[in-house]
């Protein structure tokens, strides 16, 4: 049976195959992990559709593959049992074809030399012996490059139909071999003392480049301005201090700032709604939902669990759910649906001791916050000077869905939820 | 800037024109009473009076031959033909005489005049109201043939037709007229005959078109970025003379031309296009240069599921793009 690779959610079309977990001939149970998928989303294992023997990986590590692509065959007790695979000819003996005949689908039309027939159902699939074989003729384009480059075209490997070597493939070796002749010669007449490289290149990881091609949609299409506010958190730092240790006797878990900051963020996002949307061209698309995406540090890279429906939980709520998606992201257990759907994204950069940043809005969202280190200050309080817990708040925002107003509207509101932060603020 | 349709751009070219300019008039079929079929002349009697909006007989090789003769005696007019496919009684005054005129006399004599005419299929409109007929004048030397995609680019060149001093074959594409919209600025502009304009950049691949196709090619070339397949797409606007530096320069960028027109592929101006490829550009194709064109049918067909099959669409030039990705 032809494993395909399955839709794994909206607005994903391709997925990169990761480390596959089985080998070719290995058994696979229904539902075994089979392979590692990377999408734009989530990284995610393939459980086995069905069970049987591991026959062959059609998408090796690293390829991308788009959804319904064939990714695996795995040959199943029946396929075992049936004497008949893809063979096209034999499928078509076995039919029962009677005096009228039927009409092969799948074939080609007779030529005027007697050409035509059935046509193979498998797609044609690359030859392994192209290496071996001579090369297919070059394209101008190519030998006049080759030419003006001094590249040996053998050296190339070729993306193109049957293995040939496109413009784009010569160009991207010249790329990837500054000064080919220069560099050729300086090795070899330096092999034997040690050559020093002045630089080095680290492979982009599929991961990497993710976040990469969401980078560059973000910056390349949405027009985003940004703003900070000074935000007086004592009030939400002494009730942490207040409830950090009867919390972890009674939950178990580790009571954070952040959850403070999703309730108000959550609830100022019911009072501004711009700032819970997305831009198209037909119109701002309103979320009714208040999901919002935390931005965690991976191992691997950025991924960003969302809180969905943020607004219905309490601060113990929120700290709960917090606690179980990081640890999740962290570890790279994450399920798509808890990556899916963000309306909004936060992400605490202070954290890792910054106090003030400029965050990159995630890509269709219209907005994004940063919640900054929190630094005790000399405030002005009173026509008194103070000294104050203070946290700034960052947010970008899509400026082709709201003006400086509506994001500092947004903004204030944060605020002022955190800095009425007291003693009497109900965890529960 | 003001959004308006391709009708819209060429009514307002004319009608500039002819405030500016005594000299320029226009005539033809239910012009004038009725403003045209398509409306392109639409208050124009009123506005101008029936000296300068002539509503002619149904007669085509006279509706040409007034033309050229009132311009060869100092008028500029704009003599429209009501589809293209009633435009071959002309050919004997604009192939046989009007592309001469300035050479026979040595330069003494000139015929500046603008023969317009609705053209093109996807509007079920069968056998006599879908031609193309841009290669047929495109392949004489003295004439020019102009076929706009957007409102910007046929009224700016629409304008530039009636100011040249030479006769002008101006082909609008009939299924752009309502569906096309597109910013056209209030301020006085002409774009110059024989400049092809890149309606969208890219690098791995060009497609050379023009009128309809245009838009088809572009939303071809949309759907091909989601496959990470980068299009450019070159729309020549004139098809006779062909910007041949910029068809050289986009083959020089990407090195995989794909050529899309309406029109009969055999002999067509694909046919030109590719030809100049290969002997200006040679050393630069990366693949064989390809054509989308009509098919070895002498007319569109009546039944709808035929024309479609008949069009050039976005499917089609889709496919004709991953293909040639691929090579």
């Amino acid at each position: 049976m032809k494993i395909e690779l399955p839709q794994v959610g909206e607005s994903v079309t391709e997925g990169v195959i990761g480390r596959w977990l089985k080998n070719v001939g290995d058994k696979v149970e229904k539902y075994d992990p089979l392979v590692e998928v990377i999408t734009d989303k989530v990284n995610m294992e393939l459980p086995s559709p069905v069970e049987g023997v591991l026959r062959e990986i059609i998408a090796n590590e690293g390829d991308t593959v788009p959804m319904g692509g064939l990714i695996a065959d795995i040959e199943t007790k029946e396929s075992e049992n049936s004497p008949i695979n893809s063979d096209t000819h034999s499928n078509l003996q076995e039919e029962n074809i009677g005096t009228t005949g039927v009409l092969i689908k799948d074939a080609a039309p007779v030529g005027p030399t007697g050409s035509g027939g059935p046509i193979s159902q498998d797609k044609p699939q690359p030859d392994p012996s192209i290496k071996d074989r001579p090369k297919s003729r070059y394209s101008p384009a190519v030998l006049r490059l080759a030419e003006e480059n001094n590249i040996d075209l053998e050296q190339v490997v070729g993306t193109g139909i049957n293995g040939r070597i496109t413009r784009k493939d010569v160009t991207a070796f010249i790329e990837s071999k500054p000064n080919t002749l220069e560099s050729q010669t300086i090795v070899k007449e330096t092999a034997a003392s040690t050559p020093r490289q002045d630089q080095e290149k680290i492979t982009l990881s599929p991961i990497r480049r993710m976040i990469a091609a969401n980078m560059v949609k973000s910056a390349t299409l949405i027009p985003q301005a940004w703003s900070e506010v000074a935000v007086d958190v004592t009030g939400m730092v002494l009730r942490r201090e207040s409830i950090k240790e009867s919390f972890m006797a009674k939950e178990g878990i580790n009571i954070t700032y952040l959850p403070f900051v999703v309730k108000a963020v959550a609830e100022s996002l019911k009072k501004n709604p711009l700032l819970n949307s997305s831009w198209s061209e037909e119109g701002i698309i309103l979320k009714k939902n208040i999901n919002i995406g935390i931005a965690v540090a991976a191992p691997d890279g950025l991924v960003v669990p969302v809180i969905h429906n943020a607004d219905l939980f309490s601060i113990a709520g929120l700290a709960g759910v917090m606690e179980n998606l990081i640890t999740k992201a962290k570890n790279g257990k994450l399920d798509l649906s808890e990556v899916q759907s963000g309306t909004f994204t936060l992400n605490n950069t202070g954290a890792l001791g910054s106090v003030s940043s400029r965050p990159l809005v995630n890509h269709p969202q219209s907005a994004i916050m940063t919640t900054e280190a929190i630094v005790k200050r000399p405030i002005i309080a009173a026509d008194a000077i103070a000294i104050r817990s203070m946290m700034n708040i960052c947010l970008s925002f899509d400026h082709r869905v709201m003006d400086g107003a509506e994001a500092s509207a947004f903004s204030m509101s944060v605020k002022n939820l955190l800095e009425n932060i007291n003693s009497e603020t109900q965890i529960y | 800037m003001p959004v308006i349709t391709v009708l819209e751009a060429i009514r307002d070219a004319m009608r500039e024109e002819m405030r500016k300019d005594e000299r320029v008039f226009v005539m033809g079929e239910d012009i004038g009473a009725r403003g045209g079929v398509f409306l392109a002349t639409d208050g124009f009697l009123s506005e101008f009076g029936e000296e300068r909006v002539i509503d002619t007989p149904l007669a085509e090789s006279s509706i040409a031959g007034i033309a050229l003769g009132s311009a060869m005696s100092g008028l500029r007019p704009i003599a429209e033909i009501e589809f293209a496919d009633f435009i071959w009684p002309t050919i004997n005054q604009i192939v046989g005489e009007a592309s001469k005129v300035r050479y026979g006399t040595e330069g003494k004599l000139q015929a500046p005049m603008v023969l317009r005419a609705p053209q093109g299929g996807g509007v079920r409109g069968a056998l006599y109201h879908s031609q193309s007929v841009e290669a047929l004048f495109a392949h004489t030397p003295g004439l020019k043939v102009v076929t706009p995609s957007t409102p910007y680019d046929a009224k700016g060149l629409l304008k530039a037709s009636i100011r040249d001093d030479d006769p002008v074959i101006f082909l609008e594409h009939k299924r752009t007229y309502r569906l096309v919209k597109g910013e056209v600025p209030e301020e006085e502009y002409t774009i110059p005959i024989g400049k092809a304009d890149i309606k969208k950049s890219g690098d791995d691949l060009s497609i050379i078109t023009y009128g309809l196709m245009v838009h088809h090619c572009l939303e071809a070339a949309q759907l091909a970025a989601s496959k990470n397949i980068s299009v450019e797409v070159l729309d020549l606007r004139t098809v006779r003379p062909l910007d041949v530096e910029s068809i050289i320069g986009t083959v020089e960028k990407t090195g995989k031309v794909l050529i899309v027109y309406e029109d009969n592929q055999a002999l067509g101006i694909g046919s030109e296009v590719s030809a100049l490829i290969s002997e200006h550009a040679f050393e630069y194709l990366d693949a064989p240069v390809v054509r989308l064109g009509g098919p070895e049918v002498p007319a569109m067909p009546f039944s709808p599921p035929l024309e479609n099959m008949f069009m050039i669409d976005t499917e089609k030039i889709s496919t004709a793009i991953n293909k040639l990705a691929e090579y």
